[in-house]
């Protein structure tokens, strides 16, 4: 990984951890946005970055929410879902959901920072 | 080109956000549904039962311990705090369901799911649901006090309310998609008319109607009699009635208009029932009276009953409360104990209604034109148009079928006359039931209690028991209401009502025990006319049997009586049929399902074959008899169980024996023949498909999630024995919904449980822990705690405190 990937991946996560004390879920696509608009990647890297940033970060939160509590919930909300019961199924599904949103809303700071002249 | 990417990417980016911002279909809005961080991961979590919480308008503090079962142990001041307390813990552990329950009954379920549920609101608008709630708060605003309880209870539901926030609400919420709003008065008098609904809304007036139409008043009564030839009623036979000096309303000459009703409404699932039995002293074998109860609802989760025990320095009560109302339902204090079982009495009747003209604005009553009133219901839909639909009111009640529902006739419609909308305090009996010290405050209590009507079942530690039947009845002629009345004729109206002290009652028989299973409430010398409505006739006998066998009875016989999985029905049916049915039409593998059946000992318990050979030949045999009420062009209702076995045995060859599509003149012994074969067809499928039909597995006993059972917060396949119309009376999906045993030591010493467990929240550990429980027919020792001093068996405690600044 080169280091404006790791430095995008990193700010991606810290700014999504502050913003989702104060915003509704969607924080993670600010989160996206906004370090793709001052951290600049290039190609598939300006996409999977945050996305891997925000599965990340919604994965590991997950994870420690639910693994005190054994999955119990995680568990009916798979099968609510269709996901067999499978509770690492959902935390996946969770992270890629996560990961998708951030990755998308970085797409469209990447193009922004080009009109801007970054 | 820069732009064009732009743009891509900007509309990419909204349509992402909008897909996982919103709802689509039953997919919950999936961004934040899934958010760890707010969305339903947070609720992945045992709810928080320790520390301070700040309540306003608490005048002192208020301490709730928590047993190991989520049970709390509310200790108040007084009963405003006591209230609050009530509402605020109630509604942390149950929000959704009061939610969820109090729109169902105001016909407002559209608002949450949307347009599947129109239909649903509009016939609960029809059938007047809302209306009655406010009625009876009208009634209500009488008793100051009782309106200052409610709003404590409302104001403590709300500080929950208040507490939540994006994270915290309930998972149904987040599923759904949509926000608590606040708690009303109003809506503990809508949970009352639900309760009302589901136990005293009810009847077959307009089905017996058509019935009557069709085949004659002789064969009418052959098929509906108003007594069964057995008749082991709730007040014993030999129950001397010389104290009532009332008259029974004398029969009017006048004519029944005989109308063909093409279709009715949804009814109430007809074993909503309930056993209860008490045991005096000195039938007990300790000494101390005895008392059981246990409801039959439908079986769901999170449970209709929450489990509390509720204190003041005045009195401490305990039992299962309805989340949404005051106080204990069905539970115990230091001095009695008291139970329900459904009365289930005609109380609702119908009326054709004659309109002027088009208008509808008036109809005909007592030879003169009277004035309608409409009440414009309004349902809003999520996701659509608010749907409009007025209802014509009458004196009667609501214009329930008109030709804007169910109906095609634009100068005609049936107005619905129902105890529910006369409005009462049904608030009040309970809460002074849970103070009541003897049976003299236990009458006092029930006097002013309207509907639904219920046995209520009373044992005290001074020694006596006794069951009172109490609601409010109209005092009928003969055959009142049994079928759709002329609403212009003043004599079709309710005349009067039954004295309340007249309402049928026995305290301390000689017997040494009362009882209640929704049999007919009393025998044909009770001076009023009551018709069977659809009585009981199998879980009474058994009960009563049981209790003249031996002449003590212990808790364990108690335990053992509620888990009875005795079929009286097919130990009543079974023999006749072997002895009558040609056998020597059956296949080799027929005759070999017969023999196992003949093994059968008629307990339904879950390891036996026996009862799932029995349901199948059953189902297959009823409705061969009764081929001649299909019909789509007319609502018809065909007789009980009780006189369909009773005509099987002694009418073997009448006309309805006949199946009208075949050449031949069937009998009810080729009907046995008939009915087996399609039996054993049917279970051989069955094996094919599932494996084995021993009972258990055949059965499939569930308990389903209020929100159209969703599987995953449902739990299938318990095993537990029983049906309905036995003891234990669980069938698939029915059954009791919480059985509680008492005895009247000092303090009185109680066993609970229900098939659900104290905490609303499908991620709690509490969601669903009774279950395994109670099928297995155990029970929880109730921790009546005598003083607010925590023992070693309080898992947590809590103190909710008065807000300092006020």
């Amino acid at each position: 990984m080169s280091k404006p990937n790791i430095i995008n991946f990193i700010v991606t996560i810290i700014l999504a951890l502050i913003l989702s004390q104060f915003l509704p879920w969607w924080s993670v696509m600010v989160a996206g946005f906004v370090s793709a608009l001052f951290f600049s990647l290039k190609k598939s890297a300006v996409f999977f970055v945050p996305f891997f940033a925000i599965l990340l970060f919604w994965v590991v939160y997950a994870v420690m929410v639910s693994s005190g509590n054994d999955f119990t919930l995680a568990k009916k909300i798979s099968v609510l879902l269709y996901l067999g019961g499978n509770p690492y199924l959902l935390i996946l599904v969770t992270g890629v959901v996560g990961g998708l949103a951030a990755g998308v809303s970085a797409l469209l700071g990447k193009q922004l920072s080009i009109l801007g002249g970054r | 080109m820069k732009y064009i990417k732009l743009i891509t990417t900007l509309v990419l980016t909204l349509v992402v956000f909008y897909c996982l911002n919103t709802k689509l279909g039953s997919i919950p809005p999936i961004g934040k549904f899934l958010d760890p961080v707010s969305g339903v991961w947070q609720n992945d979590t045992n709810e928080v039962i320790d520390g301070n919480v700040t309540i306003k308008g608490l005048s002192a503090p208020v301490t709730i311990h928590y047993d190991e079962h989520l049970i709390p142990h509310v200790f108040a001041q007084n009963d405003a705090d006591l209230y609050k307390a009530q509402g605020y813990i109630t509604a942390k552990h149950r929000l959704w369901q009061m939610e969820f329950q109090t729109h169902a009954a105001a016909g407002r379920l559209s608002e949450i799911v949307g347009e599947n549920a129109i239909d649903y609101d509009r016939r609960e608008r029809r059938r007047g649901m809302a209306y009655g709630a406010e009625k009876a708060l009208e009634k209500m605003k009488d008793d100051p006090e009782a309106i200052a309880f409610l709003e404590a209870y409302r104001d403590g539901v709300n500080a929950y309310i208040e507490s939540l926030d994006t994270k915290s609400i309930p998972v149904e919420f987040k599923l759904l998609d949509y926000k608590p709003e606040p708690w009303t008065i109003k809506k503990t008098a809508l949970l009352l008319m639900y309760m009302t609904k589901m136990l005293a809304g009810g009847d077959d007036d307009l089905e017996y109607t058509n019935v009557l139409r069709k085949f004659g008043q002789e064969r009418f009564d052959l098929l509906f009699p108003d007594f069964f030839d057995v008749n082991d009623p709730v007040i014993p036979k030999e129950t001397d009635w010389s104290f009532i000096d009332t008259e029974k309303t004398k029969t009017p000459r006048s004519e029944l208009p005989l109308d063909t009703i093409r279709e009715t409404i949804e009814k109430p699932h007809p074993d909503n029932g309930s056993n209860n039995w008490a045991v005096s002293g000195a039938k007990s074998a300790t000494g101390n009276p005895i008392l059981a109860n246990d409801p039959h609802l439908s079986l769901n989760i999170p449970s209709i009953w929450f489990v509390m025990q509720l204190s003041t320095p005045n009195h401490k009560t305990m039992g299962a409360t309805l989340p949404g109302a005051l106080g204990v339902i069905s539970g115990f204090n230091e001095h009695i104990a008291w139970g329900e079982t459904n009365a289930t009495r005609d109380v609702l009747d119908w009326y054709k209604i004659e309109f002027k003209d088009d208008t509808r604005t008036q109809y005909k009553h007592d030879k003169q034109w009277k004035n309608t009133s409409v009440r414009v219901e309004s349902i809003k839909v999520r996701g659509a148009q608010t749907v409009i639909d007025s209802v014509i009111y009458t004196h009667h009640g609501p214009v329930t079928y008109d030709h804007n529902f169910k109906s095609d006739n634009e100068r005609a419609g049936y107005a619905m006359k129902w105890v529910g909308h006369i409005g009462g305090n049904n608030q009040r009996p309970f809460l002074a039931l849970n103070k009541a010290k003897n049976y003299d405050d236990y009458v006092d209590a029930l006097k002013t209690y309207t509907a639904p009507a219920q046995n209520f079942v009373f044992a005290s530690t001074e020694g006596d028991i006794a069951l009172w039947i109490q609601g409010l009845f109209p005092n009928k002629w003969e055959g009142q209401g049994k079928f759709l009345m002329d609403g212009s004729n003043p004599d079709h109206d309710w005349q009067s009502f039954i004295p309340q002290a007249f309402n049928a009652h026995v305290k301390n028989p000689e017997r040494g025990f009362v009882s209640s299973a929704n049999q007919h409430p009393v025998d044909e010398s009770y001076p009023f006319y009551v018709f069977n409505d659809g009585y009981e006739t199998y879980r009474n006998r058994v009960i009563n049997s049981f209790f003249s066998s031996k002449k003590k009875f212990s808790v364990d016989d108690f335990k053992a009586l509620h888990n009875n999985n005795y079929n009286l029905k097919a130990a009543e049916l079974l023999p006749h049929m072997y002895a009558h049915m040609e056998d020597s039409g059956l296949t080799p593998d027929e005759e070999k399902l017969l023999e196992e059946l003949k093994g059968w000992d008629f307990y339904n318990d879950i390891d036996k074959v026996g009862p799932s050979i029995w349901r199948a030949w059953w189902h297959a045999l009823y409705p061969m008899i009764w081929d001649e009420f299909d019909s789509e062009d007319e609502a018809l209702t065909s007789p009980f169980t009780y006189q369909a076995i009773y005509l099987l045995k002694h009418h073997p060859e009448d006309p309805f024996m006949d199946i009208l599509d075949t050449p031949e003149k069937e009998t009810a012994n080729d009907l046995f023949l008939k009915s087996f074969k399609e039996a054993a067809t049917y279970l051989t499928e069955w094996k094919a498909k599932h494996g084995d039909y021993n009972w258990g597995d055949f059965k499939g006993t569930y308990v389903g999630h209020l929100l159209q059972g969703l599987p995953a917060f449902s739990r299938f396949d318990l095993p537990i024995g029983g049906d309905a119309n036995i003891v234990n009376a669980t069938s698939k999906n029915h059954g009791p919904s919480w059985r509680m045993i008492v005895e009247m030591s000092s303090p009185p010493k109680a066993l609970g449980i229900y098939p659900g467990g104290q905490s609303g929240n499908p991620g709690s550990t509490y969601y669903d822990n009774f279950i395994d429980d109670w099928a297995a027919g155990n029970y929880h020792e109730l921790n009546f705690m005598q003083s607010d001093t925590a023992t070693s068996d309080i898992i947590s405690t809590q103190t909710l405190t008065p807000s300092s600044n006020e």
